[in-house]
């Protein structure tokens, strides 16, 4: 007779256990892109090489993306615990003789609290880390993402075990409904409704997607998961698959991001050879398989429809949803299609339940969300929060606030498709509908912040330029409202608007939103509308008083020196690519504001923050 | 010299490798352009006779993705990062010094053939921003000096592949 495959995934996750118990002395290092460019791959070699000199039996594990990427290359000494961070080559052979063969603390390493100046041990104790709750993102940094048996030894695969041996297809389904458990990609969609309507709809096969085409600039998530936990997607999407009936499956990837394709590769071979992928899963009569599609770089497939094209080949241009995909999606056949995060959020939903999940959020938004903290902030990185946690807690207690002392303006959410959020709706509470409400949106989960230094009409015009680009062309109020919205955007910037063009602004939005197919279009003019909501007061100085308060806009600003604080060392003159910048030796320099082209190279030489902007 | 008949070849064996079903059109391309750093017209003409489908067709894919060049580009593929979060943080100031700097727009290639400049719309490493990611190496925080010692650099040393 066969064994359950559950009891089966138990045994083989109780032998794992062992290897990682409770006393076992082992180092995670986080490996996930940023740590890897601040070098964290070249300290891992260093430690293995110290603790062979030393010859100590520790293992090194490369684990994903632990999300305080300000502070990588950083890492893990268990079973203590002790958190190092922004740590060098040079300090390897410290922690290998005094960490890990004494158990000493080395101090410097260490993270130090900047507002009271404590020195803390631990990641949990740190307060970026202390109000999140990582239940998805958590995970990442505990394994190394090219083992499938490390993830086997965090429950991994469980679910699946669960789902297949305990639930019928319809049982998944009202388990997520339950759970409510809501599209993470940027729509909110209620992601058990999809898979409803894919196993209801009539065609063969079925297909499942995972959309891993990240194309939101500043949010980098999907990538973390991909790169940093592939098999919880993975997971995921069997279980989706089990449920909607479907035989095969798709994840589609951003161009941009190369390891993230090495990683699920190797994750999918290895599924396969431990009998979770392919055909009769678990020794059950399911089948299901996976492939990779890598994108080639276009924001628009992160749309449904322009993403099946480009699965099926061809340019990647939406189409009307009259049928929607769940009935005729990639090769017009019935698909359910969720983004990477959504995926990796179901294994938790079968394993602990959908009441556990439902607790976790507000009334309309369930579960947690990961955001990416990004722009003018302190602590960048990703954190994973309850849905409904405010946007103070999360620039302010988790962020640390506005680099340089500097006064926080907006931040903006949704990507091109979103908004930006004044310092007045900080309290609001973070979820699909609240962000919505405020004339943003969810999106994937970035968070740009900005602070007094950016302009709000230039941050404008940066997503209208994108979307122009971005734009497949495809309906002509999206490829021609975008661009004359983004020349009006740029006439203003450079000193060239006129009176009435917020106005104008305006009644093009709707035209571009109504007359659209997709998304794309259909919140393009949100970068714009929510900017002249909030900010009109940047706009009119632009436009009347041919000022850009923030000392952006090059056409609008000049440079000076100031005397007082220039103590005529001569740096300035000699970065200037125009020879704008004179003078003497030791004595206070000046700039010509015929030559000057604004680049800011003298504002980066100064050490004496003698070069006013005006 | 890459001859016609040799580019040809190679894109034949690209064809065979991903099987001639359309579906397989931009992962065709992808990998036509790992191999000659651009896409050549000739492999997208034996492609399209190869696979089977109008020239147009290949043409069509091949310029709607901006990851396809259909220049010849040059040895190092300079990107920077224009995401919002690089944004916010100077990466316009970057672009133009870079374009100063290698006397070149985005798009563009130097005329030893040394340096490509492009843009690229995030590189999901915004902790690093402003980033430039050249070839598969990343920048991070990078300043306009950095940029005239990263490219000395590679004018002497070479880069990472």
């Amino acid at each position: 007779m066969k064994e359950n495959p559950d009891t089966q995934a138990r045994r083989v996750q109780d032998d794992l256990r062992l290897n990682y118990g409770p006393n076992k002395k082992f180092i995670t290092i986080c490996a996930g892109t940023g740590c890897r460019a601040y070098g964290s791959l070249k300290v891992k070699d260093a430690l293995e090489a110290e603790l062979k000199k030393q010859n100590m039996n520790v293992e090194v594990l490369a684990t994903g993306c632990f999300g305080f990427c300000e502070k990588g290359p950083m890492l893990v000494i268990h079973p203590d615990k002790y958190f190092y961070q922004q740590v060098k080559v040079e300090d390897v052979p410290e922690i290998v003789s005094k960490t890990l063969a004494k158990g000493e603390v080395i101090g410097r390493l260490l993270y130090r609290d900047p507002d009271t100046k404590k020195t803390l041990f631990r990641e949990e104790d740190l307060p970026f880390y202390k109000k999140q709750l990582r239940v998805v993102f958590g995970r990442n940094g505990m394994i190394d993402p090219t083992r499938i048996d490390d993830y086997l030894a965090i429950d991994g695969y469980q679910a699946l075990g669960k789902a297949l041996s305990e639930m019928t297809p319809e049982g998944v389904i009202s388990e997520v409904k339950k759970a409510g458990l809501r599209g993470r990609g940027g729509g909110g969609f209620h992601a058990a409704f999809k898979w409803e309507g894919a196993r209801r709809a009539h065609g063969s096969p079925k297909y499942v997607i995972a959309n891993g085409d990240e194309g939101d600039p500043g949010a980098y998530m999907d990538r973390s998961l991909m790169e940093g936990n592939p098999h919880s997607i993975i997971e995921g999407m069997i279980i989706g698959a089990y449920a909607v009936g479907a035989q095969d499956g798709y994840i589609y990837v951003r161009n941009e991001y190369p390891l993230a394709v090495t990683h699920l590769t190797m994750a999918i071979a290895s599924a396969k050879e431990a009998g979770l992928l392919g055909k009769n899963i678990l020794g059950t009569n399911f089948s299901f398989d996976i492939h990779i599609t890598k994108g080639a770089g276009a924001f628009v497939c992160g749309e449904s429809s322009a993403l099946f094209a480009s699965i099926e080949g061809r340019a990647g241009e939406p189409r009307a949803k009259y049928v929607h995909a769940v009935e005729k999606g990639l090769w017009d056949k019935p698909t359910a299609l969720n983004n990477v995060e959504t995926w990796a959020n179901v294994p938790l939903i079968i394993n602990r339940g959908a009441d556990w999940y439902a607790a976790i959020g507000t009334e309309g938004s369930k579960g947690t969300k990961i955001f990416s903290l990004v722009g003018k902030i302190n602590n960048t990185g990703l954190i994973e929060v309850p849905m409904g946690t405010t946007l103070y807690e999360i620039i302010y207690d988790m962020g640390g606030g506005i680099p340089n002392g500097r006064k926080f303006k907006a931040v903006q959410t949704g990507g091109p498709s979103g908004g930006c959020i004044p310092e007045s709706l900080l309290d609001i509470p973070v979820d699909f509908d609240k962000l919505y409400e405020v004339g943003s949106m969810m999106g994937s989960g970035g968070m740009i912040v900005m602070d007094d230094r950016s302009c709000m009409v230039d941050v404008a015009r940066y997503f209208l330029a994108f979307l122009q680009e971005e734009s497949c062309g495809k309906c002509v109020p999206c490829r021609e409202g975008v661009r004359r919205m983004n020349n009006i955007l740029e006439d203003i910037c450079a000193g060239k608007g006129r009176e009435g063009d917020v106005e104008l602004l305006e009644k093009i939005a709707t035209g571009v939103a109504d007359g659209s197919l997709c998304a794309l279009g259909g919140s393009a003019p949100n970068p714009v509308l929510s900017t002249i909501k909030y900010f009109r007061e940047e706009y009119e100085a632009h436009i009347k008083d041919h000022r850009c308060p923030a000392g952006v806009c090059k056409a609008l600003i000049t440079y000076s020196i100031i005397p007082e604080k220039c103590t005529g060392c001569g740096l300035c003159i000699k970065v200037c690519p125009t020879q704008a910048t004179s003078g003497e030796k030791k004595k206070a320099h000046k700039i010509n504001n015929d030559k000057c082209t604004r680049c800011g190279a003298c504002i980066e030489s100064c050490k004496f923050e003698a070069i006013l902007v005006k | 010299m890459k001859t016609t008949s040799n580019i040809a070849g190679k894109t034949k064996e690209i064809v065979k490798k991903h099987g001639k079903d359309k579906s397989s059109m931009i992962a065709v391309l992808q990998d036509i352009q790992e191999a000659f750093n651009y896409l050549p017209k000739q492999a997208l003409k034996t492609a399209a006779s190869a696979m089977n489908v109008p020239f147009s067709r290949v043409y069509e894919a091949a310029t709607f993705y901006t990851a396809f060049s259909l220049k010849p580009r040059g040895e190092n593929i300079v990107k920077i990062c224009v995401g919002t979060a690089c944004h916010v943080r100077g990466a316009a100031t970057l672009q133009d010094k870079f374009e100063r700097t290698l006397g070149i727009k985005p798009g563009e290639t130097t005329k030893d053939k040394k340096f490509s400049l492009e843009t690229v719309n995030c590189v999901g490493a915004c902790a690093l921003g402003p980033v430039v990611l050249i070839n598969t190496e990343y920048h991070g925080q990078v300043t306009m000096k950095k940029v005239d010692k990263i490219i000395e650099k590679i004018n002497n040393e070479g880069a990472q592949r």
